[in-house]
C-alpha cells in the first residue's frame, strides 16, 4: 500500500493577481506522495507551502501542470465535482480548528456525514466512534467556545477522519496551542498514520511537528528545495 | 432538520442584534399595516357602493341642488326602480370637531335601496312616525352614547338655524363594510322648515339615489336621465354610487398617496437596515461558510444558509408586527371616533405585509448570500470573522 502514490504531482504552476502585477506562487513542483504516507510542508513565510496544500486538497486550481490525487486529475474538474471529491477523499485540519461555533462537538463531526447517505443512527454510532478515539466522547454535547484550544483540535481531527477519507492535510494544526497540547494533537495524528494508514499531508512552521513526520519537503520561494525522508 | 437548526441557531447567535433588528422589523410592518389600512378606510365608501345604485347630482357642482320636481321625470325613465331624494347636512353637534355625516332623507324608498342598514322593524315604524325622529349608526351611537329617546340638537351650517332631532332607532351593519357612522333624518322635515326659514331654499334636492331594476344597464340609465335635463337650468350628471364615492376620495387622493408612499418608503428603510445585518452577519462568518464549502457542501447550501436566517428573522418580525396591527389599529380606530367609517385591518393588508416581508428577507440575504457562495475557499479560510 506505501508504493502506491496517491499524490502525484507533474510541473506544477500556480501565481496570484496582486494590484495588476502576477505574482508567481509555485513553480514547476514535481512531487509524489505515496498511500499511508506521512509528510510535513515547511518554509518560510509566503514560500507557497499553504498554496501546495490547497491545491492538493482541491480547494484552489493550479495554472499549468498534473495534479493527480487518489487517480483522479483533480484540476480537470468542475467546481461541483471537486465538492464532492472533497467530500469523499479529504479531511481538512485547520489551525484555527474552524468549528461551527453554533453547534457541539457532536453536530460539527457529524457535518461531513450530511453529505452521505448514511441514516441518522448509522451517523450517531460514526461519530461517537471517531469522538471516541480522539477521547472526546465525554464532550459531545459541548460547543467549541466550552472547549479548550487542544479539544477543540480534537473534534476537528475527529470531522476530518470521520468519512474515512484518502488524505488528511493539515494546516499547521499545532500552530494555535500551547505546547502539551500540540504534543496531544501530534501525537494523534502519529496514531491515525501508524495504526490507520491514513496518509497525512501537513504544513507547519513547527521544527517538533515537522520531526514527527515520516518525511519532510521544504519549499524555498514556490520551488521544492531538499528533500528527507 | 440539520439545516434549520443551523440557520435557527446562527440566527440567535448574536441576541442583541437579532432582537433590535425584530424590532424594527416589528415597527415597520405594524407602521405599514395601519397605513395601508387608512388607505383602505379612505376608500371605503366606494367599496361599500352598490353596483345598482346610482346617484344623480347637478353637473356643475355637488354643491348646487336640484329642483324636486327632477323626481317624478328621473322616476319615469325606463330601467328606473325606484329613486329617493337625500341632502347632506353638515350640522354641528356641541363642538365643530364632533364631526359625523348626517343625511337628510326619504326615508321608505332610502332604506329599502340600503338592506345592509338594519333597522329593527319596531324602531323604523317609530321614526316614520316622527317627523323630527332620526336613525343613528351603532357606531355613532356608540361614540356619543346615543340611545333610542335621546334628543339630538344639531346646529346648522348649510341649512341655518338649530335643529332638534329624537333618535327612533339604531342600525346595525349588514356586512362588514357597512358604514353604522351615519345619522339619517327626515328629508320633509328638513324641506319644511326650509319653507318657513328660507322659502326660496325649498324644494332642493342635494341628490337623488337611483335604483336600477338591472345593473347591465346601469350606464344606459344614466345616459338617459342626463338626457332628460340636457339644456335645462340645472343639468345633471349621474354615475354609479361607487364612481360618485371615487369622485370623493379624488378630491383629497394627493394625501392618500402620501400614506402609501410613506408605507412603502417604511418598507423600503427597514429593507436597508435588515440588509446591513445581513451583510454583517454574512461578513463575520465568511471562515466558516469557506468551511463548508472546504467540506463539500455545495455553494447553494451556503448561500440557502443566509437566505434561510434572513427570512426566519424576518418572519418573526413580520409575524409580531402584523399580530399588533389588530389591536393597535383597533385603539387607533377608537380615538379617530367616526373619522373612518370602517376601520378593519383587512386580509388584502395582511397579505401584503407578508409579501413584503418574503421581498424583504431575499432581497437583503441576496447580495450577502452570493458573496458567500462565490467565495474563494482559501480566501475565505484566510478571513477573521
Amino acid at each position: 500500500m506505501r508504493d502506491q502514490r496517491i499524490v502525484e504531482i507533474r510541473n506544477l504552476s500556480k501565481s496570484y493577481q496582486r494590484g495588476g502585477q502576477i505574482v508567481p506562487v509555485l513553480s514547476d513542483i514535481t512531487l509524489d506522495i505515496a498511500s499511508g504516507e506521512f509528510v510535513a510542508l515547511m518554509g518560510p513565510s509566503g514560500s507557497g507551502k499553504s498554496t501546495l496544500l490547497n491545491l492538493i486538497a482541491g480547494i484552489d486550481k493550479p495554472d499549468g501542470g498534473m495534479l493527480r490525487v487518489a487517480g483522479i486529475d483533480i484540476a480537470e474538474l468542475s467546481e461541483s465535482e471537486l465538492a464532492d471529491w472533497r467530500a469523499e477523499h479529504v479531511g481538512f485540519i485547520f489551525q484555527f480548528y474552524n468549528l461551527m461555533p453554533v453547534l457541539t462537538a457532536f453536530e460539527n463531526v457529524e457535518l461531513p456525514l450530511l453529505l452521505t447517505r448514511l441514516t441518522s443512527g448509522e451517523r450517531k454510532s460514526h461519530v461517537e466512534t471517531a469522538l471516541a478515539m480522539v477521547s472526546l466522547s465525554d464532550r459531545m454535547e459541548h460547543y467549541p467556545s466550552e472547549l479548550s484550544g487542544g479539544q477543540q483540535q480534537r473534534v476537528a481531527i475527529a470531522r476530518a477522519i470521520i468519512t474515512d477519507p484518502t488524505i488528511l492535510v493539515a494546516d499547521e494544526p499545532t500552530g494555535d496551542l500551547d505546547r502539551a497540547s500540540a504534543e496531544d494533537i501530534l501525537n494523534l495524528m502519529d496514531r491515525l498514520n501508524a495504526e490507520l494508514g491514513k496518509t497525512i499531508i501537513m504544513v507547519t512552521h513547527d521544527p517538533n511537528a515537522a520531526r514527527r513526520a515520516r518525511s519532510l519537503r521544504h519549499l524555498e520561494k514556490g520551488v521544492l528545495t531538499a528533500d528527507r525522508s | 432538520m440539520h439545516f434549520l437548526k443551523l440557520v435557527l441557531r446562527n440566527a440567535l447567535r448574536h441576541r442583541l442584534r437579532t432582537a433590535l433588528t425584530v424590532l424594527g422589523l416589528v415597527v415597520a410592518f405594524l407602521s405599514f399595516g395601519l397605513l395601508q389600512t387608512i388607505v383602505a378606510a379612505w376608500y371605503h365608501g366606494a367599496e361599500a357602493a352598490a353596483p345598482n345604485r346610482l346617484i344623480t347630482r347637478n353637473a356643475v357642482s355637488l354643491t348646487i341642488p336640484l329642483p324636486l320636481h327632477y323626481r317624478e321625470k328621473v322616476r319615469a325613465v325606463d330601467g328606473v326602480k325606484a329613486v329617493a331624494v337625500a341632502n347632506w347636512f353638515a350640522g354641528v353637534y356641541q363642538d365643530p370637531k364632533n364631526f359625523f355625516p348626517q343625511f337628510a332623507v326619504e326615508p321608505v324608498p332610502y332604506f329599502s335601496m340600503y338592506p345592509e342598514y338594519r333597522v329593527p322593524e319596531e324602531a323604523f315604524r317609530a321614526f316614520l312616525r316622527d317627523r323630527k325622529g332620526a336613525i343613528v349608526g351603532r357606531k355613532l351611537a356608540d361614540t356619543y352614547g346615543f340611545k333610542v329617546g335621546d334628543a339630538v340638537p344639531l346646529k346648522g351650517t348649510i341649512f341655518p338655524g338649530n335643529w332638534e332631532f329624537v333618535v327612533r332607532g339604531i342600525y346595525d351593519a349588514g356586512e362588514a363594510k357597512t358604514d353604522t357612522s351615519l345619522f339619517f333624518f327626515h328629508w320633509d322635515y328638513l324641506n319644511e322648515t326650509m319653507k318657513q326659514r328660507q322659502p326660496l331654499r325649498a324644494n332642493q334636492v342635494g341628490i337623488f339615489v337611483v335604483e336600477v331594476s338591472d345593473v347591465e344597464r346601469a350606464a344606459a340609465v344614466s345616459q338617459e336621465i342626463d338626457k332628460q335635463f340636457k339644456n335645462s337650468i340645472a343639468e345633471t350628471l349621474t354615475e354609479t354610487e361607487q364612481a360618485f364615492q371615487i369622485g370623493f376620495v379624488k378630491q383629497t387622493e394627493a394625501i392618500v398617496i402620501a400614506i402609501r408612499v410613506v408605507s412603502f418608503v417604511v418598507i423600503f428603510i427597514i429593507l436597508a437596515v435588515m440588509a446591513n445585518t445581513m451583510a454583517m452577519t454574512a461578513r463575520e462568518r465568511f471562515r466558516e461558510y469557506a468551511t463548508l464549502k472546504a467540506l463539500g457542501f455545495a455553494p447553494r447550501y451556503v448561500a440557502a444558509l443566509i437566505f434561510g436566517e434572513s427570512l426566519a428573522i424576518t418572519a418573526v418580525g413580520c409575524a409580531i408586527g402584523i399580530g399588533l396591527t389588530f389591536p393597535v389599529g383597533g385603539w387607533f380606530a377608537s380615538q379617530m371616533g367616526t373619522l373612518f367609517p370602517v376601520f378593519e385591518v383587512s386580509e388584502n393588508t395582511v397579505a401584503l405585509q407578508i409579501a413584503c416581508a418574503v421581498a424583504v428577507g431575499a432581497i437583503a440575504a441576496a447580495l450577502p448570500a452570493r458573496r458567500a457562495a462565490r467565495v474563494r475557499i482559501a480566501e475565505g479560510l484566510r478571513a477573521i470573522g
